[in-house]
């Protein structure tokens, strides 16, 4: 009898460290559909990339950037914002409803927390990767971007469910194997930013939305 | 078993003290309405809840002016902080024992 009242008072110890400390609405079915507009931009972008002659030398170990004409770099940097663009507004949206559904505000002070600490790395990184695209350095862009989003959700992973950390620590992995292979820069991000996404979605939403679901 | 329930601390053996509790342990501070939120408690409740462990030491109030309206924070003191830890390590070593008898 005693016991019960006991976990009772443990759970809500956890339930409370939680609830205030971390954001827990964050939508896991939104990571599923990052990695889809991801693996749909790769695509585009190979396709946009054989079309417009190859920009790698034979080896693939090297990327000619004077191969690239601008009009090519626009249309990569167009899908690179209409992916970021989708998978944000998604991300939006199906945690606003998992917000409400929870009877939970989406605008407090642990997704205020979350925000921030997650687009300080991520900003700094993208405002990299215009430098090495200013200094025509490309076949880093796409390490840089797996390097810098690694970061980042190991950084956020602090402020809503641990799990992402394993995410950040996947991608900043992949990014650094990717700095050697640099030809191969789209396939590594299609893993990164797409095939890891869907996997780490399917996973989490299994692990705690599918539950709270039923 | 004696011993051992004599460390369970009194001013925690209430829902929404201890929830008080573990939300200052994870946060610098929280301020009145979030603590109010978080706990689904009424005002008159959480005010009397939290001047309970102000008594005891275990939390400050800072009572300060944010564009011209009252805010209340609330932070873990130190000595509140120790006693909340004595009290989960109790809580441990209860269930332990609870455990040890039921097998």
């Amino acid at each position: 009898m005693e016991n019960k009242k006991y976990l009772d008072d443990l759970s809500e110890i956890r339930n409370m460290m939680n609830r205030s400390s971390r954001f827990i609405s964050l939508s896991a079915l939104a990571g599923v559909f990052a990695g889809i507009y991801a693996i749909i931009g790769a695509i585009l972008a190979i396709s946009i990339l054989a079309g417009g002659g190859s920009i790698y030398e034979e080896n693939y170990n090297a990327v000619v950037a004077s191969n690239i004409s601008t009009e090519v770099i626009q249309q990569l940097i167009l899908i690179a914002l209409g992916v970021l663009v989708l998978a944000i507004g998604t991300a939006i949206f199906l945690t606003t409803r998992k917000a409400s559904k929870n009877d939970q505000k989406i605008w407090d002070h642990t997704s205020k927390r979350l925000l921030i600490n997650f687009f300080i790395p991520l900003f700094s990184g993208g405002l990299f990767c215009l430098v090495l695209l200013q200094y025509g350095l490309i076949g880093l862009i796409a390490p840089a971007m797996l390097i810098f989003y690694g970061l980042a959700l190991i950084h956020g992973s602090k402020y809503t469910f641990a799990d992402l950390k394993s995410l950040g620590y996947a991608n900043l992995l992949l990014g650094l194997i990717a700095t050697q292979f640099i030809g191969y820069g789209i396939y590594f991000w299609a893993i990164g930013f797409g095939l890891f996404h869907i996997i780490y979605g399917i996973w989490m939403h299994n692990k705690y939305d599918r539950k709270t679901a039923e | 078993m004696k011993n051992i329930i004599s460390n369970i601390n009194k001013a925690f053996d209430h829902r929404i003290r201890l929830g008080i509790m573990s939300v200052l342990m994870v946060n610098e501070f929280v301020d009145f309405k979030t603590l109010k939120e978080l706990l689904g408690a009424t005002d008159g409740n959480v005010a009397s809840h939290t001047k309970a462990l102000e008594k005891q030491k275990y939390i400050i109030v800072e009572k300060s002016f944010i564009d011209r309206k009252p805010n209340t924070r609330y932070i873990a003191t130190a000595k509140g902080r120790k006693a909340f830890q004595e009290h989960l390590d109790a809580l441990e070593k209860l269930l332990k024992a609870g455990n040890e008898l039921n097998k």
